[in-house]
């Protein structure tokens, strides 16, 4: 995509496409993932209030999961979870 | 043009009656001019304030450094301050005191016109407060013969609402008890 | 029609605002700018304005709320002065960058240290490059008259950029003045409704002051500072609109007797009409002089001023701040700026004067007159000198 000039920059550089940053997929950045036991999952939600990515959410059955699109390995989820549920494995 | 310097205590309201006298001159339709000694205000402190009044636009924005008029409503102030500081030999010096003009004028060594008024004892007894800012307005306006004291009338009604008609009866008996000598 | 009337200029300040059907103002006192956020505040808990009046902590968060309340489409409004102002700095580039036209009014006011809370032009200098419009006034008229004007020139289609005010502190907002006061009708017809750019709001969502990297942060500069240069045309347009309107001209630069003087001076703000006095003294005693009053100070009018410069063959640029270790004071340098390039120009002097509300009579201008021109040798021009600092 070629670069706007500086004539075609909206005023104040206003971004007029709400969420456009979601195009943006992090999930590239991952080295490792987050894998839950449920077993050991209390579905307390801390790895979803941590997550700086906003991309764990809970499922129907209450166990959480996050979205691979995002996720970028970062790990934080792992190290908050005090139940010791979420494992960050090597990708690939 | 006619350059009035104020002397006062910070709380005695030199500043209100240059606001006043000011607001009046401008509805009367002539261009005045009424500012504080510029800086931080203090309770108690000499302080001065400055009255301009002339018939065409008054461009000048810098002190008064050569008054024509100096009103004292503190004669506290004299020799603690150096009222007569650049006052026109010929210029006038008007103070809220209970004493005669000659006594005043021996003081402070003047050999322009001096008039005495008991400002505060009149507001004592108009208004029931021992604050003189508004009725020495009328010792000035007999004075400087600047403006009619009737032109008062609105902006001290603006100013004090319900109280105005005691501000306005305090600065007649001033304007008419006034004791000048030339 | 108009009301004549006298008033403290502070005062007619907020009343002038409060007829330019403001949504909000975000106004943290300081001194002295204190009584235009004391009389606004009345006026809207009076009830005589319907706007909202945020009662922030601090200089920051003033800037901060006029931001956030511009962005959403709200006619803004936020005063102060010196410390003040300087405790706002860091967002003064993000209004003009978001092009949000805040209007503000600034109480000059000496900068610390030492602490003082007189006037001088040392707040407003550091801000220069901020991106916004900056407008010098004279006396109570033009202050009331600009509080005005401001709000139609920032929301100009072609403009979307912030506009500060310029009242120099204590010697103009601390002033009982007359002046014409507009009326609701006037001003309501003179100033359409605010059209903003974009807002912010739930249904139609943006986002505003995103972030951006050396990919397109100097194309975003180029912009802004097109902008800036692009207003002057409608500062000049919105001035004649007013001046029609109402039968005030205000032009980008006023001149006071210059066609035929030999020896000109340039003021900026309330000084001018006590060097005018000087002026007229001069000629008097047979001396060529004249005066430059410089209005529009961002967006700098080049043109404007060399035309009226270029023929003396000396000009006495007098500034109230200093650029310390540099060249002068800030009016100097721009002025010196601007006639680089003319082959055909003056000598020109500096002085700096009336720092920290120092006063400055008549004969002070005109002992800065004698001075230059008895500088037969040209050994003073292009350089700067204090006035009237004891040796």
């Amino acid at each position: 995509m070629a670069l706007k000039t500086w004539k075609e920059l909206p005023i104040g550089c206003v971004v007029s496409e709400p969420g456009s940053a979601s195009e943006y997929h992090t999930g590239s950045w991952r080295s490792q993932r987050p894998v839950w036991d449920n077993q050991k999952c209390i579905k307390c939600g801390i790895c979803y209030v941590f997550c700086p990515e906003g991309c764990v959410q809970q499922m129907e059955d209450g166990f959480f999961q996050a979205d691979m699109d995002y996720c970028k390995g970062c790990g934080i989820c792992a190290h908050e979870c005090w139940p010791r549920a979420i494992k960050m494995i090597e990708e690939g | 043009m006619i350059e009035v310097r104020w002397h006062g205590r910070g709380g005695q309201g030199a500043v209100t009656s240059v606001e006043l006298l000011a607001v009046a001159a401008i509805a009367a339709g002539k261009y005045a001019q009424g500012f504080p000694s510029f800086g931080p205000e203090r309770r108690g402190a000499p302080v001065a304030a400055f009255t301009r009044i002339d018939d065409k636009k008054i461009n000048v924005r810098s002190g008064i450094y050569e008054p024509d008029v100096v009103l004292i409503l503190d004669s506290s102030l004299i020799g603690l301050v150096n009222v007569t500081d650049g006052l026109k030999p010929n210029g006038k010096v008007i103070v809220n005191t209970n004493r005669s003009p000659e006594e005043i004028r021996r003081e402070l060594d003047f050999k322009g016109t001096v008039a005495t008024v008991d400002g505060t004892g009149i507001a004592r007894k108009e208004m029931g407060v021992p604050i003189a800012n508004t009725t020495m307005i009328g010792a000035l306006l007999k004075v400087t013969g600047v403006m009619e004291l009737d032109a008062m009338k609105d902006s001290v009604e603006h100013r004090f609402g319900r109280i105005a008609q005691k501000n306005l009866n305090a600065m007649k008996r001033a304007y008419d008890e006034i004791k000048i000598s030339n | 029609m108009g009301k004549r009337m006298g008033m403290e200029v502070a005062m007619a300040v907020a009343e002038a605002v409060g007829l330019c059907n403001i949504d909000m103002a975000a106004v943290y006192p300081i001194t002295p700018q204190s009584h235009i956020a004391e009389h606004l505040s009345d006026l809207v808990a009076n009830g005589e304005v319907d706007a909202e009046f945020v009662t922030v902590e601090s200089e920051h968060s003033a800037m901060s709320a006029v931001i956030g309340a511009s962005g959403t489409g709200a006619r803004s409004y936020t005063a102060t002065s010196s410390q003040g102002l300087m405790y706002m700095h860091e967002l003064l580039p993000i209004a003009s960058a978001m092009r949000l036209p805040i209007t503000m009014a600034i109480a000059n006011r000496a900068v610390s240290g030492p602490l003082n809370i007189l006037n001088d032009h040392s707040d407003i200098m550091p801000q220069r490059d901020s991106g916004w419009i900056s407008i010098f006034v004279e006396n109570g008229q033009e202050a009331i008259d600009m509080s005005i004007i401001a709000f139609k020139i920032a929301e100009h289609q072609d403009v979307m950029l912030p506009v500060n005010i310029n009242i120099d502190g204590f010697q103009l907002t601390h002033m009982v003045e007359p002046f014409e006061m507009p009326s609701q009708e006037e001003v309501n017809k003179f100033l359409p409704p605010f059209v903003p750019h974009a807002t912010l709001h739930p249904a139609k969502p943006v986002t505003m002051g995103a972030f951006a990297m050396s990919d397109y942060f100097p194309e975003i500069m180029k912009a802004k500072d097109e902008a800036l240069k692009n207003s002057k045309k409608v500062v000049v347009d919105v001035f004649n609109e007013w001046g029609k309107m109402f039968g005030r001209n205000y032009k980008l630069v006023e001149t006071y007797k210059t066609d035929d003087a030999e020896v000109i001076m340039l003021t900026m703000g309330s000084m001018g009409e006590t060097a005018q006095m000087a002026i007229d003294q001069l000629r008097a005693k047979g001396i060529k002089a004249g005066l430059v009053k410089l209005r529009l100070w961002r967006p700098f009018p080049f043109e404007e001023i060399k035309a009226v410069i270029k023929n003396a063959k000396k000009l006495i640029v007098t500034d109230r701040a200093i650029s310390f270790g540099g060249p002068g004071g800030p009016v100097f340098s721009e002025i010196k700026s601007a006639m680089y390039a003319e082959t055909q120009r003056p000598l020109i002097y500096n002085y700096i004067y009336g720092l920290g509300g120092r006063d400055v009579p008549v004969g002070d201008f005109i002992g800065m007159f004698e001075r230059v021109i008895a500088d037969t040798a040209n050994q003073l021009a292009d350089t700067y000198e204090f006035w009237g600092v004891r040796e």
